[in-house]
């Protein structure tokens, strides 16, 4: 999957080398990595930081970990829904295609990594001081937080990740099929209610167990 | 951009559910994630996680049986995918589970966990796999 692949062009599109090839037709024959291998490196150290953090049980790195990837977690799906989205939305297709090409590679990696940071930080955290002992006032917030990320990550594993990928691998064929792309990339229009909803619900949880 | 020529997405054909299954599978787990997590670190009764363990894990085999079956389907784009996401999810898996050990969880608890994580390592790689590959060209053999 981390192959380099060369990436489809629009159809009817003269070919990269062809006459009269311009730079946007140029940009659409970059080629395509459904998994950018330069961002592994960097997934690698967050995740080799996570692990110290976690075998430090100490305040300060769990609460970072937590915090950091929860805050870009939040803030990104939020921002890609309610603002991304419907600019997105309003593009000519090339330009979405365009777009989507460059972009989602960068998610594939992204996510997960905010995910995993943020769920086993905040875990360790909540350990940590206290909240997930049954006794503590807060317990009940913490498990409001569970069946929040637990909505999400159905949402986010059972319908988003494979219509992500599913596009990806559509855009490496030479004539990719533009309904099947527009059928796909509607889950992401669907699910914006519930992943903001979600999200929202996050926030208020989190800012509520950070002040009490 | 229209969809023209051969590599157009293959018709629309009858495929078992194999998505909705996995995504079934992995709500029960979740589901029994949550209520163990509830309970963590002290003891949960293991009754209802036992329980929804055993339907997911029903349904992955169900699921499992239903794909083996599958011909003709595009089999080596349903591995290129499967074992990528399969290496990445037994990382993140790997990273929960060891936050479960370092927490002190063990003995049956430990296990019915460790279950449902290793479902969820194999219900999430199967759904993505299956997602991509049944929109790509299918092939006789795999």
């Amino acid at each position: 999957m981390t192959e380099v692949i060369s990436t489809a062009r629009l159809a009817g599109a003269p070919g990269p080398g062809g006459e009269g090839a311009g730079p946007g037709e140029q940009a659409a024959a970059a080629p395509l990595q459904i998994v950018p291998l330069a961002g592994i490196p960097i997934v690698v150290a967050a995740l080799v930081g996570l692990v110290v953090a976690l075998a430090l049980n100490k305040l300060w790195p769990l609460e970072f970990f937590h915090v950091v990837g929860g805050g870009l977690w939040t803030g990104i799906d939020l921002f890609l829904g309610f603002i991304i989205g419907p600019v997105l939305g309003r593009m000519s297709i090339p330009a979405r295609v365009e777009f989507s090409k460059r972009f989602m590679p960068k998610m594939v990696l992204l996510m997960p990594t905010l995910v995993i940071i943020t769920l086993t930080g905040g875990w360790q955290l909540a350990r940590h001081v206290g909240n997930l002992s049954t006794a503590s006032p807060n317990h009940g917030w913490i498990i409001a937080s569970f069946i929040v990320v637990g909505v999400m990550a159905i949402v986010a594993l059972g319908i988003l990740e494979p219509a992500n990928l599913a596009v990806l691998f559509e855009l490496r064929k030479p004539a990719p099929n533009g309904a099947l792309i527009g059928k796909l990339m509607k889950r992401f229009i669907y699910t914006a209610g519930v992943t903001g909803a979600m999200q929202v619900a996050t926030l208020l949880i989190m800012t509520h167990l950070a002040a009490s | 951009m229209r969809g023209a020529g051969p590599t157009e997405a293959p018709p629309a054909r009858a495929l078992p559910p194999v998505g909705q299954i996995a995504v079934l599978s992995m709500a029960l787990v979740i589901v029994g994630g949550i209520y163990m997590g509830a309970h963590l670190p002290k003891h949960a009764s293991l009754g209802l996680p036992i329980g929804l363990l055993v339907a997911a894990g029903v349904l992955v085999l169900a699921n499992l049986a239903q794909l083996v079956r599958l011909r003709p389907f595009a089999w080596s784009t349903f591995w290129l995918v499967g074992k990528w996401a399969l290496v990445a999810y037994l990382v993140i898996t790997g990273m929960l589970e060891y936050v479960f050990v370092l927490d002190g969880t063990r003995g049956s608890t430990l296990v019915v966990m460790t279950v449902m994580l290793a479902i969820f390592a194999v219900d999430v790689p199967v759904l993505l796999a299956f997602s991509v590959a049944r929109y790509q060209p299918a092939e006789e053999r795999h």
